[in-house]
């Protein structure tokens, strides 16, 4: 078991075409990730490099191969055209990697999405692996193994960086999420907690944060009210200088300090403990296993 | 990206949001020649991208002409929060009967944008929403509800600002136009503090601040030209366009890192092994050895660098190329300080290899690396 994605998983490209889709449709390819096909508006029955069938759209694709997963990297400026593609369609859960997305249209493409019940990951963001199984992004395969540690994220390095003292201590990872870092996110760490309490394979779950909203807070309220397993923090950004703020809507709105140490303190006053070194999320996630 | 208040106030406008008529100028003499033109009771207003500009002494209403151009000058020589002031606005003051708070914002937190309100007006709001949080009205709107909007929500939601009924319906109208710009500009964030009653009963957007969504300004030229380049600070521009994200802070240890998140991490290591970091420098994830040469740059261009830190984790970012960056830097540019490296995943091999036979000092971890650059740079 693992959350989300499994070796069971069937994933379509969009964008596949493209620089970035074509190089990592064969990384993933090559990890062992069940890729049946892809999606570029206008090369429909075209055939890739890897040998995959090109559709023009997510329906088109689905219905020919199955598949329930899609995930994107085409261009900002067409990145909502895309997803309301995959709206439109029946697949079950969207990876958007695309950096740099209009938030409005990240926005409006969430609206259409989960009016139909698909799930977002993203977008600005490394993408979804379960370790040994399948992988769904533009992360380095190699620095992750099976193991029993789920993983959220807001950051792509700092992901890696966790990942790997992870295997390099031999815990490995059950799955690995990479949320993204833009203002508006399809899945936010409270949407996932709940999946990685419930998956029988993961003993623990590491969350990175940084600095800016309250998603981690949040997250602390939920797992001090719902959740058995212990959940580990790495805060990054307490050396950031404050942003130059504008108008007060934000504080009003906010109302709460968005700061990395406001957030440590809070997720550690709901009993999780927060490294204060990449170095010791190792230490802390071995301290609550015993 | 801000808007300064006039060029927000452009935009209501030409959208038609009500608000007084204004003009902005760069010198007093101006201010003068627009307050003669106006004619008196006017208000001089500093146009400077911070907050707390009326505290500062940036905003004065003046009802005596021969007061104007001192004030102006005055004005033009203020530094708020650190940015100088290059313009001043001037608008006729107006008569103020009622005076209350109305915003448009993206909410992360609820996936939508919603329209903020408070009965209480002015520059306390911000208290007000701390110690009365009860008093801080929020509708949440979908994309499709900005499009299509319910009169009967914006009318509840309105009714709660204002209790005259002309009052709420042009306070209704006018969040239909709001919400129409928010949408057609990209706006993240409009604000009103104060939306105001005059003596006639009139609803009128005193005020205007506005931000726009930097990942949207490709499709908005026009909107990207007002950017205001006083108020940016010029290596960070330089760092932007070459596709670097870049801060300067006052510490001491240069930065450059692959990945924000990673950036953040590294700085706060740095501290936390005794260290000053002197900068965030995300160079992104491309393999781009050229950014690397920019990105040395950038980081010697402060005189106070005692030592720099160099921190990638290989991903898109090949550990290869990163070296190749750093061996030209090196070539074309004099490094007086000492460089730690700590270069881990694709392609490390290849770059370690390139490495080898400089004078560069190699971390295996970032905890190794941070504590070796914190020695290294003198602590402080």
């Amino acid at each position: 078991m693992s959350i989300l994605v499994n070796k069971d998983t069937k994933i379509i490209v969009q964008g596949i075409t493209g620089r970035d889709g074509s190089f990592h449709t064969k990384q993933m390819l090559d990890y062992g990730s069940q890729i049946v096909g892809g999606v570029t508006p206008g090369k429909g029955g075209q055939t890739t490099a890897d040998g995959l069938p090109v559709f023009n759209t997510c329906q088109e694709a689905i219905e020919a191969t199955g598949a329930d997963t899609s995930i994107m990297y085409v261009p900002a400026p067409f990145a909502k055209a895309a997803m309301l593609g995959a709206a439109n369609s029946d697949i079950k859960l969207m990876i958007a990697i695309t950096e740099g997305v209009p938030t409005l249209d990240a926005l409006e493409a969430y609206e259409a999405l989960s009016a139909k019940g698909i799930r977002l990951i993203g977008p600005n963001c490394p993408g979804i692996i379960t370790p040994e199984e399948c992988k769904i992004g533009i992360m380095p395969a190699n620095i992750h193994k099976k193991g029993r540690i789920g993983v959220i994220s807001r950051s792509g390095t700092l992901t890696y960086e966790i990942v790997d003292q992870l295997t390099k201590a031999g815990l490995g990872e059950s799955t690995c999420v990479g949320i993204g870092g833009d203002p508006i996110i399809g899945s936010k760490f409270v949407d996932l907690l709940p999946l990685f309490e419930e998956d029988p394979d993961t003993d623990a779950i590491v969350i990175a944060g940084e600095i800016g909203g309250q998603d981690e807070v949040i997250a602390a309220e939920y797992f001090k009210n719902h959740m058995k397993k212990p959940v580990i923090g790495f805060m990054a950004g307490l050396t950031a200088p404050k942003g130059k703020r504008m108008g007060h809507a934000g504080a009003i709105v906010g109302g709460e300090d968005d700061t990395a140490a406001a957030k440590i303190k809070k997720l550690e006053a709901a009993g999780i403990p927060v490294a204060s070194v990449i170095s010791d999320v190792v230490p802390l996630v071995e301290s609550k296993l015993n | 990206m801000k808007l300064h208040e006039y060029q927000a106030k452009a935009l209501f406008r030409e959208n038609g949001i009500l608000c007084p008529p204004d003009k902005a100028v760069d010198t007093a003499e101006e201010a003068l020649q627009v307050a003669e033109e106006m004619g008196m009771p006017v208000v001089i207003k500093a146009m400077v991208h911070s907050g707390g500009r009326g505290k500062a002494g940036g905003v004065k209403v003046l009802s005596d002409i021969s007061e104007v151009k001192e004030t102006a000058e005055n004005i033009l020589q203020l530094r708020i929060q650190d940015l100088p002031v290059r313009k001043v606005m001037i608008a006729p003051a107006v008569n103020i009967e009622t005076e209350v708070y109305l915003s448009i914002l993206l909410d992360r937190s609820t996936h939508s944008v919603i329209y903020v309100g408070c009965k209480d007006g002015g520059v306390e709001i911000e208290e007000t929403a701390k110690t009365n949080p009860e008093k801080i009205l929020k509708l949440q709107c979908s994309t499709v509800q900005l499009k299509n909007p319910d009169d009967a929500r914006l009318t509840e939601f309105a009714s709660n600002l204002f209790d005259g009924e002309s009052q709420v319906h042009e306070t209704v109208e006018m969040m239909k136009k709001l919400g129409a710009l928010f949408l057609t500009t990209d706006a993240s964030m409009i604000e009103i503090n104060p939306l105001i009653t005059d003596d006639k009963g009139t609803v009128i957007a005193l005020d205007a601040k506005m931000m726009l969504d930097d990942n949207a300004l490709f499709r908005h030229p026009e909107l990207a030209e007002l950017r205001d380049m006083d108020s940016e600070d010029q290596d960070e521009l330089d760092a932007s366009e070459k596709g670097l994200a870049f801060i300067r802070l006052d510490g001491n240890v240069g930065c450059m890192v692959n990945g924000a998140g990673l950036a953040m991490a590294t700085m706060d290591t740095i501290k936390h092994f005794g260290g000053n970091p002197a900068n965030f420098l995300d160079v992104g994830g491309s393999s781009n050895p050229q950014k690397v040469v920019e990105a040395f740059k950038l980081i010697l261009k402060d005189p106070n660098i005692t030592a720099i830190l160099i921190n990638i984790f290989g991903g898109i970012t090949r550990c290869d190329d990163i070296a190749n960056g750093l061996l030209e830097s090196l070539k074309i540019l004099d490094v007086p300080v000492p460089i730690v490296i700590r270069l881990v995943g694709t392609n490390e091999e290849e770059g370690r290899a390139l490495l080898v036979g400089t004078d560069l000092i190699t971390a295996h971890t970032l905890e190794e690396g941070a504590t070796k650059v914190a020695e290294l740079g003198g602590k402080s």
